[in-house]
């Protein structure tokens, strides 16, 4: 199920979510109401504990809400049912994690063809694509590798590859560069950067590292499960002093 | 998705080697000790299948071949003289002991069977001739015997050969014949002679009539004519088929019923039972303990596969068929292994080994089972797993 074009990606509108019952309730977002658009790069930002994971777990469909909407391309997560969303995930969205998590029992190639075997791409078709999807990330020759015989970096592009190999209209990355020193997180980011200005797609980074803001097309910070500040980053409108 | 179900499986060496060891354990165990069991009851019914007959006819109250409650000599003419009954003959069987040259004695299980029609004389010779039986003091003796009942058993160039001599409480047997037969429960080799001779190598006692060995006239079962030697001669009747699980026909049947005396009167059954169990015990604590932290160690990784798409349904579906995959192997090790030792106990006729068919699917189904439980604790834990755990690390 591909999602139907909007202009805006992702649409979320007083998100509330809370953990616990009674006493140990915890409201984790009090509100939230964010945009991300079309062939931009969405930064989420702010410190440990302030919502962010919790904020991309419900955009990525892997979270339910409390109350509020959630609009993906047009598909309302929050009125879908799990399998509807367990679907929409496997079309829509590529996921890059902190630590990779690559299978290290499988190939690059493997790895890389994971979300078209979960669309039920037989096994070569599925192979043949990784490798070429491979090929743009510059690891062409390396296919046939194992992640442990990868850099960081290299093992952060095949996760971009994998969550690129489906042709994804949304892409969330947690902490992308978090594992990476500051030349390999360079070049991942450079990569984001090509991969994310395609027209019908998207990309929301989590990040804590302030060396890649400058990658980011709009800056959201939240703090206590808010968004207190939302900045567009552009020539005549750089990166304010504290994201330095 | 199946196939990276099994790439994970197989890139996971050493688990994989411990689940598939798991399940080669048990299986081994549970098949070859089922045949081993199996092949101890056979040889309970030894003499029944050494001494072929449709038809027993043996005191009222015995219940298994072993028993040689003693019956008139009478009651051959008792037999003959039933309608259905096409021909009897008498068959003596006792336990015997046999003085070799250099003054040792060995035990045997000595057959008397009747001198005219050589009714219940061994099916298979493999040297000699059957009707040399009728010489005096002739003895026909089993393969067994020719290694048990020669000076040095390990030296086959002083084996007992046709025209040797040996005693039967000292009186002179001659061998005319060797035969092939099945091994006595009790161990002794099978010696056969005819009737009277039998009673002469034997201590006397006022009646020694063992059984009576019939068949029926044609067109009339087995059953049949059994049923009517009970009704009319008051003595027990048993058909010579093959062991059932059939009840009804089972009390009729003499290996059933000898089986039967053995598995509710001996610790037999209780002490290969307990092995088979442990072999199931230790299989499935090895097995589901080895593939639940195989889950749980690729928890990360499943929660990824969630997370991006991957339904319950088919993280459910990847983890039987990595289970099953691994029962199948486990199986397949564990079913050579058990052929091997059944080739080689075959080879040496000992340890008693005989494998019923039900054994091989009885067993796949146990090792299925035990499959299917550890890939049941991996579902019911990957279930569990919110795709959003694995933004959390």
């Amino acid at each position: 199920m591909k999602a139907d074009p909007t202009k805006h990606a992702v649409k979320i509108d007083g998100i509330v979510k809370s953990f616990g019952d009674g006493e140990s309730k915890l409201k984790v977002l009090k509100g939230i109401h964010l945009e991300a658009e079309d062939g931009r790069i969405l930064m989420l930002v702010g410190p440990s504990g302030c919502g962010k994971t919790t904020l991309i777990s419900i955009i990525a469909g892997t979270m339910d809400t409390d109350e509020g909407t959630i609009d993906v391309f047009g598909s309302p997560l929050h009125s879908m049912k799990k399998s509807a969303i367990t679907k929409f995930r496997a079309d829509n969205i590529g996921f890059i994690f902190q630590s990779f998590n690559l299978i290290p029992t499988l190939d690059c190639a493997e790895n890389v063809s994971v979300p078209l075997l979960i669309q039920g791409v037989p096994w070569n078709a599925a192979q043949k694509k990784a490798r070429a999807i491979l090929e743009k990330v510059g690891l062409g020759d390396r296919w046939h590798h194992r992640p442990n015989q990868l850099s960081g970096g290299q093992q952060q592009r095949v996760a971009i590859a994998r969550a690129m190999v489906h042709e994804p209209r949304l892409i969330i990355c947690d902490e992308p560069t978090a594992a990476l020193d500051a030349k390999s997180g360079a070049l991942v980011m450079e990569l984001f950067h090509d991969v994310a200005r395609v027209p019908g797609r998207a990309v929301i980074i989590v990040t804590h590292d302030n060396r890649i803001f400058k990658y980011a097309d709009r800056i959201a910070s939240m703090n206590d499960g808010q968004i207190v500040e939302v900045h567009e980053v552009d020539d005549s409108n750089p990166l304010p002093e504290f994201h330095h | 998705m199946l196939r990276l179900a099994l790439k994970m499986l197989f890139g996971d060496t050493l688990k994989y080697a411990m689940l598939v060891a798991g399940l080669f354990f048990a299986t081994f165990l549970m098949a070859q000790q089922s045949a081993v069991f199996c092949g101890l009851m056979n040889w309970t019914t030894a003499t029944i299948k050494n001494v072929p007959a449709p038809i027993w006819v043996v005191e009222s109250k015995v219940e298994q071949v072993n028993e040689t409650n003693p019956m008139r000599d009478t009651d051959v003419g008792l037999v003959r003289s039933v309608d259905s009954v096409a021909w009897a003959s008498p068959i003596y069987s006792g336990i015997q002991r046999v003085r070799l040259a250099n003054g040792a004695f060995k035990v045997i299980q000595l057959i008397g069977i009747d001198p005219t029609t050589l009714a219940g004389a061994p099916a298979e010779m493999i040297e000699g001739r059957l009707e040399d039986l009728r010489l005096p003091n002739t003895v026909i003796i089993d393969d067994l015997a020719v290694e048990r009942l020669s000076l040095t058993p390990k030296d086959k160039k002083t084996h007992i050969k046709v025209g040797d001599l040996f005693e039967i409480n000292d009186l002179e047997a001659r061998v005319v014949g060797i035969t092939r037969a099945m091994r006595s429960f009790t161990g002794g080799p099978y010696v056969w002679t005819t009737y009277e001779r039998a009673l002469q190598y034997s201590p006397p006692s006022r009646k020694m009539l063992c059984a009576v060995i019939a068949a029926p006239k044609p067109g009339i079962t087995a059953e049949a004519a059994a049923a009517e030697i009970e009704r009319t001669t008051g003595l027990r009747a048993f058909v010579n088929t093959s062991f059932t699980m059939d009840a009804k026909a089972g009390a009729r049947e003499f290996n059933t019923s000898t089986v039967w005396f053995y598995i509710e009167n001996t610790g037999i059954p209780i002490s290969f039972g307990i092995t088979v169990i442990v072999g199931l015990i230790v299989g499935m604590a090895i097995s589901c303990q080895t593939f639940y932290s195989f889950v749980v160690e690729n928890m990360k990784h499943l929660g990824a596969l969630k997370a991006m798409g991957a339904s319950n349904g088919i993280l459910c579906l990847m983890l039987l068929v990595q289970s099953l995959t691994v029962g199948v192997v486990g199986f397949g090790l564990g079913m050579m292994a058990t052929a091997g030792f059944a080739f080689g106990a075959m080879a040496k006729q000992q340890p008693p080994f005989y494998m019923p068919w039900a054994v091989l699917p009885c067993v796949f189904v146990v090792i299925v089972g035990i499959c299917m439980l550890a890939a049941l604790l991996g579902i019911w834990r990957v279930s569990r797993y919110e795709p959003a755990m694995v933004f959390r690390g």
